[in-house]
């Protein structure tokens, strides 16, 4: 089995481990995983239903059910942008352009480099301190079309 | 509780009912038939359709009668103008989504939407309607794509009931191949990663066509090229029947079930233009002889010779749903299954040698057609390994509502054709072999051989009548103890094989029978843990719940009671039989005579009736 | 850090969530039901069943181990004030978490906490070992992106490693929750609320309010105003009076109760804030003049097309349809008829889908279409 697979299902056995091999052990393992490779590996659904008696398939089920897990590799910072009533009433529309300009790719893609995947999301519970968005697990409050280079910025440097 | 009974009251009646018993199955009771679409009586509840809605009085919503517990007094109405309303906006909804013609659809007649869609007056497409398909081409083959596999997926036609999915691993399946992924009104029916059926674990069991409500999923038509073959006057065309289809297809045309119309089906494929029509009981009968005796002598050298390497319990391999679910999910067991092939490639080598040479054909010119309750039979005729004819053994494996199809075609109303018998040499229906198409019945078919020939006695001293009952029924899975006291004599057909059966006296013979893959691993499962099913000697395997006679491709509906019935057809037609043990099979013996005069598990045999598996396992790439 | 912007001191702020606890353990189980039965406290998620008779309930459940669920799954838009509660006094919610189990004889616990808050999960893991001992084993697990998850069962189904979707009912949690065992599913401003009314009693807590609402209820107040932010309001503050605590004065509308509650227009402000009359769920957005209702239809509509779970036909397919329905009608392509036939749809959901979210979702659409008619056209 290549390396990468290997790694994979170690971290399973690890994971298996500390929160059990029963179903209901099942979200807090996959978001584990989804920090560590930004994505569910197709591996990784199979070793998972293997230790747990179920199969590929109902692991799949509840991967794709669930917005913060993906089965296609995401960029290592997801921007998630909130896209309901109070935070577009604060002019999200303008805060969403310039994000779009300066990471030079649209709403639903991720960038050439890896790096960043734009998204809409549903409420933050920011609604006070529009326009909000997530990066990653940071929120971002209030945020002004003109901090987004420095924001951007900050996470260029980051080596994740 | 002190009393657990409720009386509730349903469209101003009373009824009496069980506490905890669904408002669906109250009002049944009384006569009164509520609409369902995800509802199956093989499936565990969902609630999700909506169509079976009823008021309850003091309820603001409306509840879901096939989920709704009773658990007090309530009084419902199972109709009213908000119902209706909100049943026809249902069906409007699906409707405005569910793209292609009833003309062109194979659930044309046949389809529970169609049928709703006619109760409740719909007269227009009020939200509505989709006016081409929404496929999205991908380079690679996905779930759903046109592809050659014995199960066909259209999710234009679905309607999100998730009938397949609860079939497919649930109460009676456990193959884990279809799931539901996405959310909102982007949920749609998946297999893993979308790929085509043909790259994950589907065994072809068919239970998800045989319960889709709609023409979504479907078996693949293979009549076209049975027809090709049929109007060829090159081609000489053999079809062989099974038990099954022989009790289902009654009902494609408006039969009652529980009918068997085995003769009138022999007269009509003569008027298709069948060549010759066989019997498939016979080679049933076959089947007997070679998993009895392979499992005589696993059973002499583990017992005498002490042979550590024989794999016990030997596992039934006529189901090809079953041995392909071995194949995946327990292929560090492919040992212990038996390795004589199913009744129908069975029949299929034979046919294209010894039949062939005794009529002077020429096998290539020969088509040879199974017809069978089994969507998997037609991955099985197209196994690689299944040529030992030197062609391929069975060219086509045809369903039995296939071949309902091809006989309307045909203008031939079944039921009215008369009757007529089987062809020669290969001799009419016997008792063993009808058996083989209910769950336990390939058993008690063995057992019936197995304790004749080494006992020295008849079965019906133990069994009356020779019906082994305790390995007969629904139940999922089932025990037997046969303690062997008396030994006869061992008879000419196995002499060369065993020197006598002392060494069977005093041994308790311990069998197991399992329907439905669930089932089956639950007894994989027991057995891997050393318990009791690992210290059973023979176990029957079949992957559909009731055996073949619930087939994948026996007709639509199924139910339990549908089943049933099937099942007393079976039997019924077993008990009117002359012949009822397969050794006693005169086209038997004399193919044994005749042509493979080396005896069962001979060299001959090996070659001819004997198959190999592949140990294909569970990870999909 | 994310400081919130209240402009009340907010009585949580007073309470001292390990004292009410401790005092809370040394009375009888029987004691503590009764007293928040008395205190007349309901549910602070949006369905306001009775917090005491939620709890006596559980506390008669033989089956064990019973399970006490605190449901951190805020995402009903326009909401944040859990978000307060959890960052400022996540002491008070443990600390509830424990008097309930104290009284029900649940011995394990779970707090269900939004991927979205992930942020403040370290801090509440850290408060959380005070609250967890042999007795009481409490630990929290995280959602991942559906609000559909904050419906009872669906956050259930969705610890139990399934797809989120909601579970018919009957059995309720109570009698079969998590693992089929009986649990008590709470919001978090709920068990808040219990921990302060062990601290001062179930008669400060029912002086104030209306004949059918009583005590205290927090509110995320949001949009067109000079003050958002959480504020701590009596049962049966009207409209008006709310938004001129907020700043929201000459609002055209407010949206009562979050996407899924009601739309209450300005000739209605008088309306009070109570479960008898505007759902006092905790969500309230201020809609300025300059706002287009046919624009917060679409929104909110859009919103629940995203969130719905797919499961029941009557909301995974009319939501589309009514989010179609509003496009026609912001360009004047709807007919009289397609809009009756809208309509119809409408109360099919809200009678015969599985759950609140398809029950509720045409709720703003019916509203806009009668009290905002002066806002589209119809295709003639």
């Amino acid at each position: 089995m290549p390396a990468e697979l290997e790694q994979i299902s170690i971290d399973i056995k690890q994971l298996i481990a500390t929160y059990g091999k029963e179903r209901n052990a099942l979200m807090p393992i996959l978001h584990e995983l989804e920090k560590k490779y930004h994505q569910i590996p197709d591996h990784a659904m199979q070793v998972i239903a293997d230790m747990m008696g179920i199969h590929a398939v109902e692991v799949q089920d509840v991967v794709t059910f669930f917005h913060f897990y993906n089965m296609e590799q995401k960029g290592t910072f997801i921007i998630r942008m909130c896209k309901d009533m109070p935070c577009q009433m604060q002019e999200a529309k303008k805060l969403a352009d310039q994000l779009e300009q300066k990471l030079g790719i649209k709403f639903g893609e991720t960038t050439a480099d890896g790096k960043f995947t734009l998204e809409w999301t549903s409420c933050i519970g920011m609604c006070d301190q529009g326009p909000a968005m997530l990066i990653n697990e940071q929120p971002y409050t209030k945020v002004k079309p003109e901090e987004v280079s420095n924001i951007l910025e900050k996470y260029r440097k980051e080596n994740k | 509780m002190s009393n657990n009974e409720i009386t509730l009251t349903i469209d101003d009646q009373k009824v009496t009912v069980p506490y905890g018993t669904t408002i669906l199955k109250a009002a049944e009771k009384l006569g009164i038939k509520i609409p369902t679409l995800c509802f199956h009586e093989d499936l565990c509840i969902s609630g999700a359709c909506r169509m079976c809605v009823v008021e309850i009085e003091g309820f603001r919503t409306l509840q879901a009668s096939c989920a709704y517990p009773i658990t007090a007094p309530i009084v419902v109405r199972t109709s009213s103008p908000k119902i209706t309303r909100a049943r026809k906006n249902i069906l409007g909804l699906i409707l405005s989504d569910h793209y292609g013609d009833c003309y062109t659809c194979k659930k044309n007649m046949n389809c529970e939407l169609q049928t709703l869609s006619k109760d409740y007056g719909i007269d227009a497409f009020c939200f509505g309607r989709k006016s081409k398909p929404e496929k999205e081409t991908s380079k690679e083959l996905k779930f759903g794509d046109n592809i050659d596999w014995p199960i066909q997926y259209d999710p234009e036609k679905c309607i999100l009931c998730e009938r397949c999915v609860r079939a497919c691993t649930g109460y009676y399946m456990d193959n884990g191949v279809l799931g539901v992924s996405e959310r909102s009104n982007n949920s749609k029916i998946s297999t893993f990663k979308d790929f085509p059926l043909s790259r994950v674990n589907c065994i072809n069991c068919g239970q998800c066509v045989t319960h889709c409500p709609t023409g979504a999923l479907t078996e693949r038509d293979d009549r076209a090229v049975v027809w090709k073959a049929l109007t060829d006057p090159t081609k000489h065309v053999v079809i062989q029947t099974a038990p099954a289809p022989r009790a289902g297809i009654g009902e494609c045309f408006g039969v009652e079930p529980g009918h068997s119309f085995t003769f009138e089906m022999n007269t009509a494929l003569r008027c298709c233009g069948f060549d010759k029509v066989f019997d498939t009981n016979f080679s049933a009968d076959l089947t007997i002889m070679e998993e009895g005796t392979e499992l005589l002598i696993r059973l002499y050298k583990a017992l005498v010779e002490k042979d550590a390497s024989i794999k016990l319990p030997q596992f039934t391999s006529c189901s090809p749903g079953w041995v392909k679910y071995l194949e995946h999910f327990y292929p560090e067991f492919l040992d212990c299954a038996s390795t004589a092939k199913s009744p129908q490639q069975m029949f299929g080598a034979i046919i294209k040698t010894y039949y062939a040479k005794l009529n002077n054909i020429d096998p290539k010119n020969i088509v040879s057609v199974a017809l069978m309750p089994c969507t998997a039979k037609k991955f099985e005729c197209d196994r690689p390994e299944m040529r030992a004819s030197g062609f391929k053994d069975v060219d086509y494996g045809i369903t039995t509502r296939e071949m309902a199809q091809m006989f309307t075609e045909a203008g031939i109303d079944l039921p009215k054709m008369p009757k007529s018998d089987f062809d020669n040499p290969f001799g009419s229906a016997t008792g063993s072999g009808v058996i083989f198409g209910a769950t336990g019945g390939v058993m008690e078919s063995a057992l019936r051989t197995v304790i004749d020939l080494v006992t020295g006695e008849k079965v019906e001293d133990l069994y009356a009548n020779a019906d082994i009952i305790p390995v007969r029924g629904f139940e999922g899975v089932r025990y037997a103890e046969i303690p062997i006291t008396k030994v006869g004599p061992v008879p000419a057909i196995l002499k060369h094989l065993v020197p006598d059966w002392n060494w069977l006296k005093g041994v308790t013979l311990k069998v197991a029978v399992a329907h439905g893959t669930a089932n089956a691993r639950k007894v994989m499962e027991d057995i891997k843990a050393g318990g009791k099913f690992s210290e059973c000697h023979f176990v029957e395997f079949m992957a559909c719940p009731g055996g073949c006679l619930g087939g994948g491709g026996q007709p639509i509906p199924t139910s339990p009671q549908i089943r049933a019935k099937r099942a007393k057809a079976i039997y019924a037609d077993d008990k009117g039989l002359k012949v009822r043990k397969s050794y006693e099979n005169p086209a038997v013996l004399e193919i044994y005579e005749k042509f493979l005069t080396d005896g069962p598990c001979g060299h001959l045999s090996h070659k001819l009736l004997h198959t190999k598996y592949v140990a294909r396992g569970k990870y999909i790439k | 850090m994310i400081k919130a912007i209240n402009f009340n001191n907010l009585t949580f702020a007073a309470i001292n969530a390990a004292e009410a606890l401790k005092s809370a353990l040394a009375k009888p189980a029987s004691q503590i039901i009764t007293e928040i039965s008395d205190s007349k406290l309901r549910g602070c998620g949006g369905a306001g069943f009775p917090a005491g008779l939620k709890l006596s309930l559980l506390s008669k459940e033989t089956n064990t181990p019973k399970y006490i669920i605190c449901n951190a799954d805020e995402g009903e838009p326009g909401t944040f004030k859990d978000r307060e509660i959890l960052t400022n006094y996540p002491d008070l919610v443990f600390a509830g978490m424990a008097i309930a189990a104290h009284a029900t004889g649940a011995t394990k616990g779970i707090l269900y906490l939004r991927a979205e808050y992930n942020y403040m999960r370290e801090h509440l893991e850290n408060v959380i070992t005070q609250y967890r001992n042999k007795d009481f084993d409490l630990i929290i697990r995280l959602g991942a992106g559906a609000y559909v998850c904050g419906e009872e069962t669906s956050l259930i189904e969705s610890l139990e490693g399934l797809r989120g979707e909601p579970r018919n009912r009957p059995p309720f949690p109570i009698q079969q929750g998590f693992l089929n065992q009986p649990t008590g599913v709470n919001n978090v401003e709920t068990f808040a609320w219990i921990t302060s009314i062990i601290s001062k009693g179930a008669k400060w807590f029912n002086a104030v309010g209306t004949e059918k609402s009583f005590g205290y209820k927090l509110f995320s107040i949001s949009g067109d105003c000079a003050k958002p932010g959480v504020y701590e309001l009596p049962m049966g503050t009207t409209l008006a009076e709310m938004l001129k605590i907020a700043g929201g004065e000459g609002a055209k509308a407010v949206q009562v109760g979050g996407a899924s509650g009601q739309l209450i227009n300005a000739a209605n402000f008088n309306r009070k804030l109570a479960f008898e009359d505007a759902p006092p769920s905790g969500s309230i957005m201020v809609f300025g003049a300059k706002r287009k209702m046919l624009d917060i239809a679409e929104n909110f509509l859009d919103f629940f097309y995203d969130e719905s779970c797919g499961q029941c036909t009557p909301c995974r397919k009319g939501n589309p349809k009514l989010l179609e329905g509003i496009k026609l009608l912001k360009e004047g392509k709807c007919s009289k008829e397609y809009l009756e036939q809208l309509i119809d749809l409408c109360e099919t959901m809200q009678t015969a889908s599985k759950c609140a979210l398809g029950q509720s979702s045409p709720n703003a659409f019916l509203t806009i279409i009668k009290d905002f008619s002066e806002e589209y056209a119809l295709k003639q």
